[in-house]
């Protein structure tokens, strides 16, 4: 809880633009809030190096900080740190971190391209049947009789992806019509080929062998296996859709308005919907398939984002980014701490911060309105 | 089929349909299999203010958003500027022709002018930001509906009224030759329904081309030039507002018995209705 109750004070210590005001900034300087997305960008490194220095061996920050600047060509290993701190945090920490932040990111732009699309704050990453439809794709390769290995690929983080991704497709094709594809009925499919999904995959359990701790563990959400080579795989998976979600930001803006209005004012609306869903669906499935179901992160971080900053989605989409890692960052920090040696699903240290956070942004914006 | 004929002040420079700023050819449409048009012709010439009226449910906002380019005809064509609207992309389409909704959706908290803005979107790239030129014209657009003083106040803190000024002012900011209105005086006071339909004028003198569906036939007879009266999916008169508004036409298809008579001041056509208490 301390970690979370930073997350916010990091989020808020920002100047104090009211969203209110954003259209008074416009009027007078027009700038993009580049600071905003720097400071958050610091927050995020500050919260990386502070998570690599806390662990089962503690390491101070100058140390940490000098570990990772050997790590650029050309300066020199600091002389004192022991050879096993280097090995920690370059074969385990780091990597754990990063893809923390980057599973974090990818959840939390996820998220708040939904919650923008659906125009629904409850929206999250998982809303189209993307986690169920993973879910099921990672149970059936781990209980049947599927080698787990194919040459030097893990066939489970694939499974996993083409599970979530079918189900989305599946939900897309069913809620499209000759009029359009409304969205409402996108999230009601969703929700139904989710239930779905979630049978199945609970069918295949009971039928299975009674050993289930795989399974449970990646339905909880862990970085317990993180290694530099995943890092790069989502990375490759997320740059397309950084791109076209930050792409479509302002699009996004225009959405805001009923689609009939936005269409009038030049967005193709089905187009965009379409690419939107996929984006932000890949993101998701990449963010699922290597470490599980991690709730929370892509529903709290966009709203922490647009409590404090307003509605402008060229702003909520990259700054939610930076939130989202932070949380998860810190988060599984936590996981990975709290109980030593043993260690928590982060999965469940989300939901433990994440849901009274949520329940006191949804109290306190009820009062504000009044 | 009735073509429309455009009484203007001079009959001898009769326009032909390629300087119609829109025109209406054979349209049908259908909302699945539920016929709502069928061989709608209409011919609107640059600078006219034409008064859209019908009972409801005849498909008055189904054509105007046919002629917006949001919805497609299943048959026939529509054309804005000579240009057929299925032909254009959105965002070209968007800077020819506006359409302000009936009620529009309102994210809330956010501002009028944040609003207005978004009428620059089909001027802006993917990437772009509004520049201060995009500012200027928002400011403008909000100018020109008198709602310049709501610029940074949230949407949700306005009054139907001013609402429905800032819709306007989404639409002008688009910059378009011509603008289609769904019902713009729906659930506004007396005052307001004349602000927004003078408001209307304003624009036609300003060039543009304008298209209301109007539900009140006195107000539609006091504001605008030309009038269409839809009647089971078709045009069933067109033509200058003393022209359609009728009592037969009105009979006709209202089932309403009605009396015009003449404003006061105007002379223009006032639409009552024939009720006489029989008591006395």
């Amino acid at each position: 809880m301390a970690e979370m109750s930073q997350t916010v004070r990091a989020s808020g210590g920002v100047g104090d633009v009211r969203p209110d005001s954003a259209a008074t900034a416009r009027l007078i300087g027009l700038r993009y809030p580049w600071r905003r997305l720097v400071f958050g960008a610091l927050v995020l490194a500050v919260a990386m190096v502070i998570a690599a220095g806390r662990g089962a061996v503690s390491i101070p920050l100058g140390d940490v900080l000098g570990v990772l600047l050997a790590g650029l060509p050309g300066v020199a290993a600091p002389a004192d740190v022991p050879e096993t701190w280097n090995t920690i945090l370059w074969q385990l920490r780091f990597p754990r971190i990063v893809l923390a932040a980057v599973v974090g990111g990818a959840l939390a732009l996820a998220g708040a391209a939904y919650q923008g699309l659906f125009k629904n704050p409850l929206a999250d990453p998982y809303l189209v049947g993307v986690a169920s439809g993973a879910g099921l794709g990672a149970t059936v390769v781990l209980l049947t009789g599927i080698p787990l290995m194919l040459g030097a690929f893990s066939l489970l983080p694939m499974a996993a992806f083409a599970g979530g991704v079918l189900a989305v497709a599946v939900a897309y094709l069913v809620a499209r019509s000759s009029q359009g594809t409304p969205l409402t009925t996108l999230i009601l499919a969703g929700v139904a080929i989710s239930a779905l999904a979630g049978a199945v995959s609970s069918l295949l359990l009971i039928r299975s062998d009674p050993d289930l701790r795989p399974v449970i563990s990646w339905l909880l959400g862990s970085f317990i296996s993180a290694e530099w080579s995943e890092c790069l795989v989502l990375i490759a998976y997320l740059v397309p859709s950084l791109g076209l979600l930050l792409g479509f930001a302002r699009v996004l803006n225009v959405l805001q308005l009923s689609q009939e209005h936005a269409a009038v004012l030049g967005v193709d609306v089905e187009k965009v919907k379409l690419l939107l869903i996929a984006a932000a669906t890949l993101a998701t499935a990449a963010a699922v398939s290597f470490n599980g179901i991690i709730g929370f992160v892509g529903l709290v971080a966009p709203h922490v984002v647009r409590r404090l900053w307003g509605d402008d989605y060229r702003f909520i989409l990259p700054m939610s980014i930076f939130v989202g890692a932070t949380f998860l960052v810190l988060a599984d920090t936590v996981a990975r701490t709290i109980a030593s040696p043993a260690e928590l699903p982060v999965g469940v240290v989300t939901a433990f911060c994440g849901a009274p956070f949520f329940l006191y942004v949804l109290r306190r914006r009820r009062t504000r309105l009044r | 089929m009735s073509a429309v004929r455009l009484l203007k002040s001079k009959p001898e420079t009769r326009r032909t349909s390629e300087e119609a700023a829109v025109l209406v050819r054979d349209v049908n449409f259908a909302y699945d299999g539920r016929s709502v048009l069928c061989g709608v012709n209409l011919q609107v010439m640059p600078g006219n203010l034409l008064a859209l009226v019908g009972p409801n449910g005849v498909g008055k906002s189904t054509l105007l958003r046919l002629i917006a380019g949001v919805l497609r005809p299943a048959q026939g064509t529509v054309s804005v500027l000579g240009a057929a609207v299925e032909a254009l992309s959105p965002r070209a389409r968007a800077r020819v022709v506006a359409m302000v909704p009936q009620s529009p959706e309102w994210p809330p908290g956010a501002s009028a002018l944040e609003l207005v803005l978004l009428g620059r979107n089909p001027h802006l790239g993917l990437l772009a930001w509004e520049s201060r030129q995009d500012v200027d014209i928002a400011l403008g657009a909000l100018r020109q509906t008198s709602a310049d003083g709501l610029a940074t106040r949230p949407i949700d803190e306005l009054s139907g009224g001013e609402r429905q000024r800032v819709a306007v002012a989404v639409a002008l900011a688009q910059e378009t030759p011509v603008i289609l209105l769904d019902e713009p005086t729906a659930n506004l006071d007396l005052a307001h329904q004349a602000a927004v339909m003078a408001l209307l004028r304003d624009l036609v003198a300003a060039g543009k081309t304008v298209i209301a569906a109007v539900h009140d036939l006195t107000l539609a007879a006091q504001f605008a030039d030309e009038a269409v009266l839809l009647h089971q999916g078709r045009c069933a008169a067109v033509g200058s507002v003393r022209e359609v508004l009728t009592p037969a036409n009105i009979r006709r298809v209202y089932g309403a018995e009605v009396r015009i008579i003449d404003h006061p001041e105007t002379g223009r056509p006032v639409v009552v209705n024939a009720w006489r208490s029989t008591a006395g």
